[in-house]
């Protein structure tokens, strides 16, 4: 399968550099399985969204102003003065909460399939690696229009880090740069927002690498075992990936356009002000399952591990599941344990919006405690004792069986 | 699939017609797409609403001159004296590099108002230096006259003169 | 494919109106609708209303708040000519300088500057408003969750308090405000302006047109913003045929 390219000047380029080739191999003649669904397509729209966020953020930095007293006056320039600013800081805003959808729906997908079983924990791994980067991206992002919710945002999140015992305070005035959240926390999550994506970028290009490696999980969970199995991914993948993207661009845009500020907080609007608290302070809606779990605990240094331990322990999940199958079609009982892990992350993001108050206490740690119950007992207990439905045995015999039923479909 | 693909000539026809409208259509909206980075370089309406500048000539005694900014430009404002101005205007016009007699260049001839950026590479040139009484501009050499004309060194061209307009005796309008 | 697309779709559906839930917030007033001409999806500013309420704004509003944010020369958006709009700038007076001198000096406003602030800074709206502090308008349809209904009902929203709520010292009954004790006193009141049009000036009016006036001061690229994204979706949605078109022609092969 070695590319032979036919232009010269790409042939001496080739010869000292293959870049063409491994572009060629990784998106044209990379053997994809043949039945991936839509659920797939979520990873090349996480990829459109990352390019998205970095090019609407570098143009966005050349109007913006890091500064305490010009922060937020220099976003309203850029949404009142400069040409298309308020198209391109509301395709920053907003697109910073499609991001997260499509990572979000991306690792749900991975989550029912199995596709986090080996041979593909490292590429397990460095999506989660990629999650973290993003969740702190995208706060330090949060915090540069300098409304309300930016300066409290900044202020309760980087003191759950005064949690850890002795050295917590230095390391929250070492964050600071000073006594409180202040224009050195400003200058250097600018900093840290503009460096982050890059480094996204490179854990992007290792998770697409280790994919092209142990190669992509589909459906039945089963692995290529012939030609008959898979397809290029040109123009099979690249053609479903572009249908998907426009389905996904009307979405997009109408949020964009026509609720620009629905994902927002009103709060934000209003310049910082160190000496008055927002009366309810709510993370950005997709940290709120986290947030829920934090204050689910009443110890703070018992919240913020719980916290860090929600996210920590899908790391360990290839090997707390013990399923020998991968994909949750052929798991009777895991599936529906699917979705009840699903419903409970959905109750955690409804909970972490609410105030900490009443019922929405016990609700929160009753869906805390099933979380980690999910992850830690459940699943590795399914993994034991299910008992599996027949395999197909192979991908392109499962295309074959299903078929007569897809046509039903699209004739109804 | 129960739909009967098209087999043929019609076949090939309507399977290229779907790949160049879809191609087509993709270069039309990534083009789109694109306007909006190229455009928000382009300066903003808070910058474009400041593109004029009123300068009060009262108390510019002759001979001297006032550095006026206009559009984040030096504007020099320089009242001349009759020497000034007879030195300008006795030049023979074939000499020039530029030709333009000083009368094009004022709208009252006690009054020179010009960018002060010198054409060569934007550098600001200094009053009463150089060979011919005018501005030299120290980064490469070039000497201006009294009407800001290059008369020697690297420059190609005249100091420009900004568009104005007198609001009054003493007061004048740039841009 | 059907199935999936509307699978897809009603995932994120569920999810969105869920999370629009999630953060409204849970005590919350329910507000007097303005029936906006500027809502929906093509709803544009109601120029005429906006103008007065202009005029409202300058009048009443202006003692106490500032619009810091919003630029004379904008006000072209709202229909008034570039005579009118330096007429309007040069009514307030600017602090401008150093001149040759050194000195500050006070000029007559130029349609480039924004509109003043009645005092220098909070500390000294505190202290001339008996510690309250009238916020800057710029933003203020934005800054309230369904602002331009929350400004209309809350200028309308006065009245004697009800027997049950002990009014702390200087404050003044709100229907509609958090807590409902407003240090601001009702702004309006009947015939407060007079209206050029000859609309007449009813608290109910003023506080619709200053309204109208203040969303578009917080969101003037309202109107530019609905009408590129009806023509993006349009042509998104042509695209998203055709792409769909050559995915099944291109998968047709493998059948």
């Amino acid at each position: 399968m070695s590319f032979e390219p036919k232009n010269a000047a790409v042939k001496w380029v080739e010869d000292r550099l293959p870049i063409t080739g491994m572009l060629h191999h990784a998106l044209y003649e990379y053997p994809t399985p043949k039945n991936l669904s839509y659920w797939w397509t979520f990873g090349s729209l996480a990829g459109v969204m990352l390019v998205v966020q970095i090019v609407t953020g570098i143009v966005l930095a050349m109007h913006y102003t890091p500064h305490v007293d010009m922060a937020f006056t220099s976003v309203e320039h850029i949404m009142r003065d400069v040409n298309f600013g308020w198209l391109l800081r509301y395709m920053h805003a907003n697109g910073a909460s499609m991001f997260f959808i499509v990572v979000y729906l991306h690792i749900f997908r991975g989550l029912y399939y199995g596709s986090y079983k080996a041979p593909r924990e490292l590429l397990w791994w460095l999506g989660l690696v990629i999650f973290l980067l993003m969740m702190a991206t995208a706060f330090m992002g949060y915090v540069l229009p300098w409304g309300q919710m930016s300066f409290w945002g900044a202020t309760v999140i980087t003191n759950l880090f005064s949690a850890i015992p002795v050295v917590g305070d230095s390391i929250v005035s070492w964050l600071w740069g000073g006594f409180s959240v202040g224009n050195p926390t400003l200058n250097r999550f600018f900093s840290l927002h503009y460096l982050l994506p890059f480094v996204i970028v490179g854990v992007v290009i290792l998770h697409i690498w280790s994919l092209h490696t142990s190669g992509s999980n589909n459906p039945t969970g089963l692995d290529i075992k012939d030609k008959q199995d898979s397809i290029p991914f040109h123009p099979y993948y690249t053609v479903k990936d572009l249908f998907g993207l426009a389905i996904f661009l009307i979405f997009f845009s109408v949020f964009l356009f026509y609720a620009p500020n629905y994902m927002g907080h009103p709060d934000n609007y209003i310049p910082a002000n160190p000496l008055v608290t927002p009366a309810h302070i709510v993370p950005e809606w997709y940290f709120l399952p986290f947030y829920a779990i934090l204050r689910a605990v009443p110890d703070k240094l018992g919240g913020v591990l719980l916290m860090f331990g929600a996210i920590a322990v899908l790391f360990a999940l290839p090997w707390l599941d013990k399923s020998r199958i991968r994909s949750a079609r052929f798991r009777p009982i895991y599936k529906q344990l699917f979705w009840v892990f699903v419903a409970d992350c959905v109750l955690l993001t409804y909970i972490g919006g609410k105030p900490p108050e009443g019922d929405f206490i016990l609700w929160g740690r009753i869906a805390t405690i099933y979380y980690f119950v999910h992850i830690l007992i459940l699943l590795p207990l399914v993994g034991l004792f299910e008992k599996p439905k027949p395999l197909p045995a192979s991908i392109s015999e499962d295309v074959l069986a299903k078929k007569p039923a897809a046509e039903e479909t699209a004739n109804a | 699939m129960t739909t009967t693909t098209p087999v043929g000539e019609d076949g090939v026809k309507r399977r290229d017609f779907l790949y160049v409208a879809a191609g087509g259509l993709g270069a039309v909206g990534t083009a789109a797409a694109i306007w909006p980075f190229i455009s928000q370089m382009n300066p903003s309406a808070d910058v474009l609403a400041l593109s004029t500048t009123e300068v009060d000539l009262d108390g510019i005694e002759v001979g001297s001159e006032i550095t006026a900014v206009w559009q984040g430009k030096p504007v020099f404002v320089r009242h001349r004296t009759e020497e000034d101005i007879e030195r300008a205007e006795d030049v023979v016009l074939a000499d020039l590099r530029d030709p333009q007699p000083d009368a094009d260049r004022v709208i009252k001839p006690e009054w020179l108002i010009m960018v002060g950026i010198c054409t060569h590479l934007g550098c600001v040139p200094l009053k009463g230096q150089g060979d011919f009484g005018g501005w030299f501009c120290p980064c490469h050499g070039s000497h201006y006259d009294t009407s800001g004309r290059i008369r020697k060194g690297p420059a190609p061209s005249n100091l420009v003169i900004p568009p104005y307009e007198f609001l009054n005796d003493t007061n004048i309008k740039i841009g | 494919m059907l199935k999936h697309i509307t699978s897809l779709s009603m995932a994120a559906l569920v999810s969105l109106t869920f999370l629009g839930n999630a953060q409204a917030a849970s005590d919350a007033i329910e507000l007097k609708s303005g029936h906006w001409k500027h809502g929906g999806i093509f709803g544009t500013y109601d120029r005429a209303a906006a103008q007065r309420g202009l005029q409202v704004y300058r009048e009443v509003c202006a003692g106490c708040h500032g619009l810091a944010l919003v630029a004379f020369r904008t006000l072209t958006d709202l229909g008034f000519s570039g005579e009118e709009v330096k007429a309007i700038a040069a009514q307030s007076d600017f602090l401008d300088g150093p001149d040759a001198s050194g000195d500050m000096f006070e000029r007559p406003g130029k349609p480039s500057d924004r509109f003043p602030s009645p005092f220098a800074n909070e500390q000294s709206a505190r202290a001339s408003n008996g510690g309250a502090y009238p916020p800057d308008l710029s933003l203020i349809t934005k800054a309230r969750a369904s602002g331009d209904d929350y400004v209309y009902s809350l200028l309308t929203g006065y009245g004697e308090a009800p027997e049950d709520i002990q009014m702390a010292e200087g404050m003044n009954y709100n229907a509609y405000f958090p807590g409902h004790q407003i240090a601001m006193p009702a702004p309006l009141s009947a015939d407060a302006v007079e209206y050029s049009d000859g609309t007449p000036a009813t608290v109910d009016q003023m506080a619709h047109d200053v309204t109208v006036f203040l969303t578009w001061a917080a969101e003037p690229k309202m109107e530019q913003r609905k009408n590129i994204g009806l023509k993006v979706i349009l042509f998104l949605l042509v695209l998203a045929g055709i792409f769909y078109a050559v995915k099944r022609k291109v998968w047709s092969d493998l059948h």
